[in-house]
């Protein structure tokens, strides 16, 4: 006599182990390898600094700790030279008419990033300074976003193996076997684990691929608000994960399953860039943060920011956990409702009635 | 024994099943006979619980069958599937998991049921990888692997070659033979007269006879013999209580006119005549049988 429990256990060690097996997950996550590594690296070697050609001691001095490849030259139209000959970016030569006494020589665009490094900012006092800066808060919502966004698609794969299944009618075995909800229950346990196995992987290997590209500070921006962000993340992950589990109930065919799909890719791209728009909007952000689909991504950043109270994301957790109760009751039963129709799709409201 | 009693089930307006009754004895195989869409699937379905009845139910050594005593039903649907990308040995295992079998135990019997269905050298390839008739019987291995109380198969001859239904056939009447309820559903009514005990006729979601093959046999024949002699027959013409059906020469085929029991009469007048070389009751075949009760 198989319990619940094993049956679950057995469905989830299918999924995870066909999962696997298919070559299409290892590319998946070597191409997100590949361009987490290309990102992180290579903006360090194809960085090469600027050459700038000088004439005169004022032009050195000022250019002194840019950072940039000085050449110094004797005249001016040696230095103009150069610049024709696109051996320098541009050249600084003497001015005495201009302010800071140098004039800058460019072949057909103004370089900026030398007016730049000539330029004398002054300094600068914020009355209200917040705690994280705007730049480390946009890259906190980014990593973030890209998490969830990475979550929410592994969740596509509960639905593709809920459509085989249909598909090739072992479904009928299925069902006479163990209880229907086991069924879904295994799924969504199994590839809940292959995602956080593949988030394991990309949180392993970014400390590496950052490190290498010297962006060690950007580690310890992120890694504060982490904490909260996981179990967000995975409460998040349930909700999705039922509701795709249903897109794959409702149709008989592959083929079919992007009809159903648009809806679920809606639930998990409209988080995505939500979140994203309304950065800035810190009314947005704190409803946002409660709204159960968005709150995996915004209410983590809140905290980052030291936006919100520490009662806040526990609120905004209750919210989320009492939806995926809701919401995987509704899908459990629109999933049994459907799951044995074959044909075309299945209405919602056929699957609603069609539980027994 | 299994029971189904007073099963009834509608799609929309349609009702596909009504008040269907019949066992399924231990030890016996039990022919489900029907045509296309008489009701035969539903039926299975609704055994399996896959479909919820309407009406009426299923019982099983007494008790109503729940998702626990399912759990030792083995199954085969009509609609064969199994997962095309699994190995064939991992799959059975598994599906024996599924219905609560220990990893050793599923292991085991695995090995033992690919031997008899002999697909042993298959084991370790993707189910996609074979021919639809070894799929097929991977199937047979997939309803089997958990030693089942009862085995419900719909159709599980279609689409196998003559030898191949011995194979799966010989796996089938062993099951039997230890005791376990057969039901298998089949529209090939010569396959059912070679291997089933008893007989179950549905058409158009009703159920139209139901029992021991023989005795059905015996109970929808005609009163009809065949005697052969070594001269002319011809004599029998005017033998009293009897009706010619064919006459040929030395062999004549009659029924007896209703109530009278000539046949003892018969025999011995044409052993007072000539030789006989055989005299026997004229058994009807099943696909007499189906017509007459459907």
């Amino acid at each position: 006599m198989t319990s619940f429990a094993t049956a679950t256990r057995l469905i989830a060690e299918r999924e995870v182990k066909s999962f696997l097996r298919m070559k299409g997950t290892w590319i998946g996550l070597g191409v997100i390898l590949v361009v987490l590594f290309a990102t992180a690296i290579l903006p360090k070697v194809l960085d090469t600094p600027d050459k700038v050609a000088t004439v005169g001691p004022d032009a050195a001095r000022l250019l002194a700790g840019s950072g940039m490849e000085v050449r110094a030259v004797g005249t001016v139209e040696a230095a103009e030279k150069l610049v024709r000959d696109d051996e320098v970016r541009a050249a600084v030569i003497p001015d005495g008419r201009s302010a800071s006494g140098v004039r800058v020589v460019a072949l057909d665009d103004t370089p900026t990033d030398v007016v730049a490094a000539l330029a004398t900012a002054p300094p600068v006092d914020l009355l209200d300074r917040s705690e994280v800066d705007k730049d480390q808060q946009q890259l906190v919502i980014q990593v973030f976003a890209v998490l969830f966004l990475i979550f929410a698609m592994g969740g596509a794969a509960i639905a593709q193996s809920t459509v085989t299944e249909k598909q090739t009618r072992i479904v009928e075995i299925l069902v006479s076997t163990v209880p229907i909800r086991a069924l879904l229950a295994g799924k969504i346990i199994g590839h809940a684990l292959l995602t956080l196995g593949q988030v394991a992987v990309i949180a392993v290997a970014a400390p590496i691929a950052l490190s290498i590209g010297g962006h060690g500070e950007l580690l310890s921006v992120v890694a504060p608000a982490l904490g909260w962000f996981v179990p967000f993340m995975c409460l998040g992950f349930v909700l999705l994960a039922s509701v795709w589990a249903v897109a794959g109930s409702l149709v008989s065919r592959q083929e079919d399953l992007g009809s159903s799909m648009g809806l679920v890719m809606m639930l998990v791209l409209g988080p995505y860039f939500a979140v994203a728009f309304f950065a800035d909007n810190a009314t947005a952000m704190t409803v946002l943060s409660y709204v159960p689909f968005s709150s995996a991504v915004a209410m983590p950043v809140r905290l980052f920011a030291g936006e919100a109270a520490i009662w806040e994301p526990l609120v905004a957790l209750g919210v989320l956990a009492a939806t995926v109760m809701l919401i995987v009751l509704l899908a459990s039963r629109l999933y049994s409702g459907s799951l044995m129709q074959t044909g075309g799709k299945v209405k919602l409201a056929k699957a609603w009635a069609h539980a027994d | 024994m299994l029971k189904v009693a007073s099963v009834s089930r509608s799609f929309g307006d349609k009702q596909v099943l009504d008040a269907v009754s019949f066992d399924v004895r231990p030890g016996r195989m039990t022919g489900f006979l029907g045509a296309n869409g008489s009701g035969k699937t539903t039926t299975m379905r609704i055994i399996l619980g896959v479909l919820a009845a309407h009406g009426g139910a299923v019982t099983w050594r007494g008790e109503p069958v729940t998702q626990s005593t399912r759990q030792r039903f083995g199954y085969m649907p009509e609609e064969r599937g199994l997962y095309p990308k699994m190995k064939v040995a991992e799959q059975v295992v598994w599906l024996g998991q599924l219905h609560g079998l220990t990893l050793a135990q599923a292991r085991a019997n695995t090995e033992r049921l690919l031997a008899q269905l002999e697909l042993s050298d298959r084991a370790e390839d993707k189910l996609e990888a074979l021919s639809l008739g070894n799929q097929q019987r991977v199937q047979v291995a997939a309803a089997l692997v958990h030693d089942p109380d009862v085995l419900i198969l719909d159709e599980p001859f279609s689409g196998l070659d003559p030898l191949a239904v011995d194979i799966v056939l010989a796996v089938l009447r062993e099951r039997a033979a230890a005791g376990v309820p057969v039901l298998f559903s089949s529209h090939q009514l010569a396959v059912v007269e070679r291997l089933c005990d008893d007989l179950v006729i549905i058409s158009e979601g009703v159920i139209k006879a139901s029992g021991a093959r023989d005795e059905l046999r015996a109970r929808h024949g005609s009163a009809r013999f065949e005697l052969v002699v070594d001269s002319d027959a011809g004599w029998l013409r005017d033998h009293p209580g009897v009706r010619i059906v064919d006459l040929d020469g030395p062999r004549a085929v009659f029924d007896l006119v209703d109530g009278t029991r000539a046949d003892r009469d018969v025999l011995r007048a044409a052993l007072g005549r000539s030789g006989v070389r055989s005299f026997a009751p004229v058994v009807p075949t099943l696909d007499e049988i189906f017509k007459e009760v459907i």
